[in-house]
């Protein structure tokens, strides 16, 4: 294992969040602000309780979810892209690291912003509304779980994007909706049946229900099936990573 | 003496791109260790995609490539931590500063951090007092030597420059022939692939030339330089002849076309040229001279001459 190699990249790409701290952390923070605003103050004063908790409170954990799956494919796909892009990545696949190596520093780097991130929302959900996670462990191990999948979905999607439009094209036209309509907002519960069926083939669906039981123990989905189903999607997003590199597919051809 | 193994050795080399274009064809090269050598080559030859095969940055399609006796699949770790890599185009970063893009190079390389070197290499290229600087900041030559700063990070054995004075003005590529001088002297052996034929003269200790794909020669440069040492005098005559005089038979002139000149072949290493002879001869046989030009046949001549055969 090239550790050195790991450190490298992992410390590279840190340090572009660093220098981007304004665009990194503050605008994801303001936007979420404002979503308390608007849903949590302003409409939320009008919605009762949702299954046991102020809407505000309610949707916390898919606020959260939100920004740190976007960020996570924004931070991933933006990371592999821009060497691609200006041709420094030359210098990655001439280097003595193998794609586990690589894998690892850029998505490592990638879900480390996002988790950061996560926690800043959380905090600065706590000035709106009153919070308890009733399982941290639990909490933390779904946000971790996310934020490195679609880190890794991200890589994937920076590595298959040729121009900047591709780049943005699936994070808007596929992982806003689906997140939007995976139950940040609202319970599933709420839905009339059939569209409940139809929610339920929607992968977004089980990551915030996960995350929302370990704050309040309430859950669309049982606990396991979130689990699971968060499992299986950082399966296929491995699966793809390996066979992105023992092809060289968009890399070396 | 036992001859030393070539420290790259290419077989049967052959890229096909998806396209079905194919980049390289049947190439084998051996590179000695601790050489300057020079691939020349048109533009599409094929002197990237060899490099970048060798580098691992393309996969090879057929054949295979050892790099100080590793081979570069099997064992790419030990085969690319030997070589540093200077590409063609400037790829660099634009937000990070020097020092950062050089210290990130060799950690890339699995290297220590040793600052000691990194200044050293710094220095070398008088990149020392831009070392905090943004690389955005800095002008064309000196985000190539930025590049060679970062090739040379990890302590390579063996460094290619892709063009590495494409673009660069007179002063700095004698600069960086400098570098490559010392950098040889201190063991590291250098593959340049280069437009610039002198480059090639005045650096190259072996010179091949790839063409469509394949090698067509390679040889060390005194064996070039033999065929360099040929010269032509033309001589323009006053009248028009028709045809050689018999007496000057000896000479192996050639007429021109329009029978207004004769072309003499000499070599300036002979002990004697016949010049002075062939002038005597030609008044004698009553051909009266207006000018006379001579001019060295270039390594450019052979290189085209050797481009151009079918």
């Amino acid at each position: 294992m090239n550790y050195r190699a790991i450190r490298a990249i992992y410390l590279f790409e840190m340090a572009r969040t660093w220098r981007t701290l304004l665009q990194s952390i503050v605008s994801p923070v303001v936007s979420t602000s404002l979503y308390f605003v608007v849903f949590g103050a302003a409409i939320g004063s009008r919605i009762t309780e949702v299954e046991g908790v102020s809407y505000g409170t309610f949707i916390v954990p898919g606020l959260v979810m939100l920004s740190v799956l976007t960020q996570s494919i924004a931070n991933a796909s933006f990371g592999i892209y821009f060497p691609k892009f200006v041709g420094t990545i030359y210098e990655i696949l001439s280097a003595p690291v193998s794609y586990v190596e690589i894998v690892i520093g850029y998505v490592g780097a990638a879900a480390t912003k996002s988790i950061i991130l996560g926690l800043i929302i959380l905090a600065t959900a706590a000035l709106f509304v009153p919070l308890h996670i009733l399982h941290p462990w639990w909490m933390l191990t779904f946000l971790v779980l996310t934020a490195v999948t679609f880190s890794l979905f991200g890589f994937i999607i920076g590595i298959w994007a040729d121009g900047f439009e591709k780049l943005q094209m699936i994070p808007m036209l596929v992982v806003t909706p689906l997140t939007f309509l995976g139950g940040s907002f609202y319970s599933v519960n709420m839905l009339p049946s059939g569209w409940r069926t139809i929610t339920l083939l929607n992968p977004v669906v089980y990551l915030i229900s996960g995350f929302r039981w370990s704050f309040y123990e309430i859950a669309d989905v049982s606990v396991a099936v979130s689990l699971g189903m968060t499992l299986g999607f950082l399966a296929i997003c491995m699966a793809l990573v390996w066979w992105i590199f023992r092809t060289g597919y968009r890399l070396k051809n | 003496m036992l001859a030393m193994p070539p420290i790259i050795s290419v077989s049967n080399l052959s890229k096909t791109y998806g396209s079905g274009f194919k980049a390289l064809n049947g190439i084998n090269l051996d590179i000695k260790r601790g050489e300057i050598f020079a691939l020349l080559g048109p533009n599409g030859a094929g002197k990237t995609t060899l490099i970048s095969i060798v580098c691992g940055i393309a996969n090879l399609s057929e054949g295979s490539v050892t790099v100080g006796g590793h081979d570069i699949n099997r064992d790419y770790r030990a085969a690319r931590s030997l070589i540093g890599l200077v590409p063609q185009e400037l790829h660099t970063d634009s937000f990070e500063t020097v020092w950062a893009t050089v210290s990130f190079s060799r950690g890339l390389f699995g290297k220590p951090k040793n600052p000691t070197h990194i200044e050293k290499v710094l220095k070398d290229l008088s990149l020392w007092d831009k070392k905090d600087s943004k690389i955005i900041t800095l002008s064309g030559g000196m985000k190539r030597r930025v590049m060679i700063a970062k090739a040379l990070s990890h302590e390579p054995q063996i460094l290619f420059l892709d063009e590495p004075t494409a673009g660069v003005d007179v002063e700095l590529r004698k600069g960086m022939w400098e570098v490559v001088r010392t950098l040889q002297a201190s063991g590291v052996t250098i593959i340049l692939t280069t437009h610039y034929i002198e480059e090639a003269e005045e650096m190259a200790d072996r010179i091949g030339v790839i063409n469509k794909g394949e090698i067509i020669l390679v040889e060390d440069k005194a064996g070039l330089m033999q065929k360099l040492g040929k010269k032509e005098l033309k001589v323009h005559l006053q009248g028009r002849i028709d045809a050689i005089p018999a007496s000057l038979a000896a000479y192996n002139l050639e007429l021109s076309d329009d029978g207004h000149a004769v072309i003499y072949d000499y070599d300036t290493k002979g002990d004697r040229t016949g010049i002075t002879s062939l002038l005597n001869d030609l008044r004698n046989a009553g051909i009266r001279i207006s000018d006379l030009d001579t001019r060295q046949s270039s390594l450019e001549d052979i290189f085209v001459s050797l481009v151009r055969a079918p």
